[in-house]
């Protein structure tokens, strides 16, 4: 049942991907480029996420446990440090650059488009690259 | 300024179906639908490897199975091979140092009224901003 909802999950997270237009890194440009024209829609997605999961997230971190798993994974670290802004400012240019974040990347690989290929094995490539150098930071 | 694009309607139904794959990884598995995380763990880490692989075919499979339905799905991605790398490895890096991405910080960190996701959300935003002024889109 957990790997179920894990599939769940993915799968409904790919539809609002793709009916919001994140798909689309035209659309997260169009939010970005605020200067000049600029597309707001991308706001509307993340309002949309947060008002359905900030009350129910509230509700159900009062339980002992998740409905399936044995406990829930708990996030500690509350840090606003060096790491936390150089890592946010690095990612925030890749984004600018491409138009493109994880969950969109991720999820764009049903297009097999070589563009969002090459775009996914980069960043994996920067996981690593992270993975490595992180305790220096 | 002036606003070019806007599809509220798309973007906050979508929004609502992201929030809802993430309350139910969060309710049923305990754990947050974190892209980053979970594509980063997922070659990283052997733990949860089963879980962590059938998110990630999930959100694959959301597009495919809303192209189903007949709509056409537009997503524009740029075929600069030198820009998608240097994207795709700021990404990669930037959100591994940062500890999360759009969805991590954006949607679950906020929801959960966390500062230090707050504040990592605005700064990927503003460098997000800024690179798009600066190289255009």
């Amino acid at each position: 049942m957990i790997r179920l909802i894990s599939l769940l999950s993915g799968i409904i997270f790919g539809l609002g991907l793709t009916i919001s237009g994140m798909v689309n890194p035209q659309k997260v440009l169009g939010f970005l480029n605020i200067f000049d024209a600029w597309d707001p829609s991308l706001i509307f997605v993340m309002v949309g996420a947060i008002i359905i999961f900030a009350p129910l997230h509230f509700i159900f971190k009062k339980k002992s446990r998740p409905i399936l798993a044995k406990n829930f994974i708990s996030i500690e670290n509350k840090n606003i440090d060096k790491k936390l802004l150089i890592g946010s400012g690095l990612f925030g240019t890749g984004w600018g650059l491409a138009g493109l974040c994880p969950g969109p990347a991720i999820a764009s690989i049903s297009f097999l488009n070589p563009s969002s290929l090459i775009f996914v094995l980069f960043m994996f490539v920067g996981f690593f690259i992270a993975n490595r150098i992180e305790k220096n930071i | 300024m002036n606003i070019i694009n806007f599809t509220p309607l798309s973007a906050l139904t979508g929004g609502l179906l992201i929030g809802f794959a993430v309350f139910l990884l969060f309710a049923f598995n305990g754990r947050m639908a974190g892209v980053s995380s979970i594509s980063a763990n997922f070659i990283l880490k052997r733990e949860q490897r089963v879980d962590n692989s059938l998110f990630l075919i999930g959100l694959i499979l959301g597009p495919t199975i809303y192209s189903l339905s007949g709509s056409k799905i537009e997503s524009i991605i740029t075929n600069s091979i030198p820009i998608l790398i240097i994207a795709g490895l700021l990404v990669g890096i930037g959100t591994r140092i940062g500890n999360g991405c759009t969805s991590g910080h954006g949607i679950c960190g906020i929801s959960r009224f966390s500062l230090r996701s707050i504040v990592a959300t605005i700064s990927f935003i503003l460098t997000g901003i800024i690179t798009v002024l600066i190289f255009g889109i």
